[in-house]
C-alpha cells in the first residue's frame, strides 16, 4: 500500500492530505511559494505512484484560498495526473471549492475545467 | 529632510516603499506585513484578496526576474539586483509599483507582452491565460509567463509601464498595477 502523503500548511504553502486508505485527497489553503516546482515535485511523484494502483473511486478536493501563477502550472499538472487515472477507466471526481465572494477562484476553476476532460465540479462555499 | 520625505510619501499616498536587493525572504516578509495591514485596516474581503494577489505576483515577478539576471552571468557596472517596491492606497485604488533593471535586449519583448495584455478585455485575458497555461513550458522556477496576465485579470484595469534607458546594458523597467477599492 502506498504511504499517505501529509504536508501541513504554512504561510506560503497549502495543506496536502493524500491518503488512499481513507479515500482522502485534499489540497487546500494558500499556494504562493517562490519555488513552486520544488514544492509540487513530491506531490506529483506521489500521484505517479498512486496512478499505478488507484482506488476504484478517487474524489479529490481543492479548497484553495490563493495561489500564484507559478503554482498554477503545477496544479494543472496535478489535475492532468487525475485525468490520466480517469482515462484508464477509473472513477475520478474533482471538486473545486471557492468562497461565495471569490469570483477569481471561481474563474480559475473554470479555466481548469475548460482545459480538462475529467469531471471537475465547481462548488461554492456559502458563508453562514 | 525627513519631513520632506514624509510629506512626499503622504501626498502620493504611499504606505510602503522599499529600495534595495530583493530576496525571497524579503518578499515573504513584505507580503506578511501588508496582509496584516490590510486586515488591520478592515479592508473589504474581496478587495483584500485582490490586492494581496496582485502584490504576490508583482513582487515575485521582480524576484524571479532579478534571480534570472544573476544566473545569466551578466556583469553590469551598476548594482543590477536592486529594485524598487512601492505600495499605496488612494481614495479609489490600491496601487503596486515595482521598478527593476532589465537588459536592453529584453525591453521589446516585455513591452510587446504588456501592450498585448493591455489591449485585451476581460474575456480575451481569460482566453490568453488558458492558452498559455495549457501550452507553454514552465521554466525551472515554475514561472510560466502568466504573471502579467494574472495581474491584469485581478487588477481589472490597464497596467502602467515605462522603460527608462540607463546605459548600453540596462533599462529601468517600472510596472504599475491598480486594484479598485470598490469591487462589484
Amino acid at each position: 500500500m502506498l504511504k499517505p502523503l501529509k504536508i501541513e500548511p504554512t504561510h506560503k504553502t497549502p495543506r496536502v492530505y493524500l491518503e488512499p486508505e481513507t479515500n482522502t485527497f485534499e489540497l487546500g489553503g494558500r499556494s504562493i511559494p517562490e519555488d513552486s516546482v520544488g514544492f509540487y515535485k513530491p506531490i506529483l511523484e506521489w500521484m505517479d505512484a498512486y496512478a499505478e494502483n488507484p482506488n476504484p473511486k478517487t474524489e479529490f478536493k481543492f479548497e484553495l484560498e490563493y495561489f500564484n501563477t507559478s503554482s498554477s502550472k503545477n496544479i494543472l499538472e496535478l489535475l492532468k495526473k487525475l485525468e490520466a487515472i480517469f482515462n484508464k477507466g477509473n472513477e475520478v471526481h474533482i471538486i473545486w471549492y471557492y468562497d461565495e465572494d471569490d469570483e477569481d477562484m471561481e474563474e480559475t476553476g473554470e479555466d481548469y475545467k475548460a482545459l480538462l476532460q475529467v469531471p471537475l465540479e465547481l462548488v461554492m462555499k456559502a458563508h453562514y | 529632510m525627513t519631513y520632506s520625505y514624509f510629506k512626499n510619501m503622504q501626498v502620493n499616498n504611499v504606505i510602503f516603499v522599499y529600495q534595495g536587493e530583493v530576496t525571497a525572504d524579503l518578499v515573504s516578509s513584505i507580503l506578511q506585513m501588508m496582509e496584516n495591514k490590510l486586515d488591520g485596516d478592515g479592508e473589504d474581503k474581496k478587495v483584500k484578496k485582490k490586492v494581496f494577489n496582485v502584490m504576490v505576483e508583482c513582487l515575485q515577478n521582480v524576484y524571479h526576474h532579478l534571480d534570472a539576471l544573476e544566473t545569466s552571468n551578466v556583469s553590469g557596472k551598476i548594482n543590477d539586483k536592486r529594485a524598487l517596491l512601492m505600495i499605496g492606497k488612494e481614495d479609489t485604488d490600491y496601487y503596486v509599483i515595482t521598478g527593476n533593471y532589465i537588459l536592453n535586449e529584453r525591453v521589446n519583448a516585455v513591452k510587446e507582452k504588456l501592450e498585448r495584455v493591455n489591449k485585451c478585455d476581460k474575456e480575451e485575458l481569460k482566453k490568453l491565460y488558458q492558452e498559455i497555461l495549457s501550452n507553454e513550458e514552465m521554466s525551472d522556477k515554475g514561472t510560466a509567463g502568466l504573471g502579467m496576465i494574472d495581474i491584469a485579470r485581478k487588477s481589472g484595469q490597464k497596467l502602467g509601464f515605462d522603460f527608462h534607458y540607463v546605459n548600453e546594458m540596462y533599462s529601468f523597467f517600472s510596472l504599475e498595477a491598480k486594484v479598485s477599492r470598490v469591487q462589484p
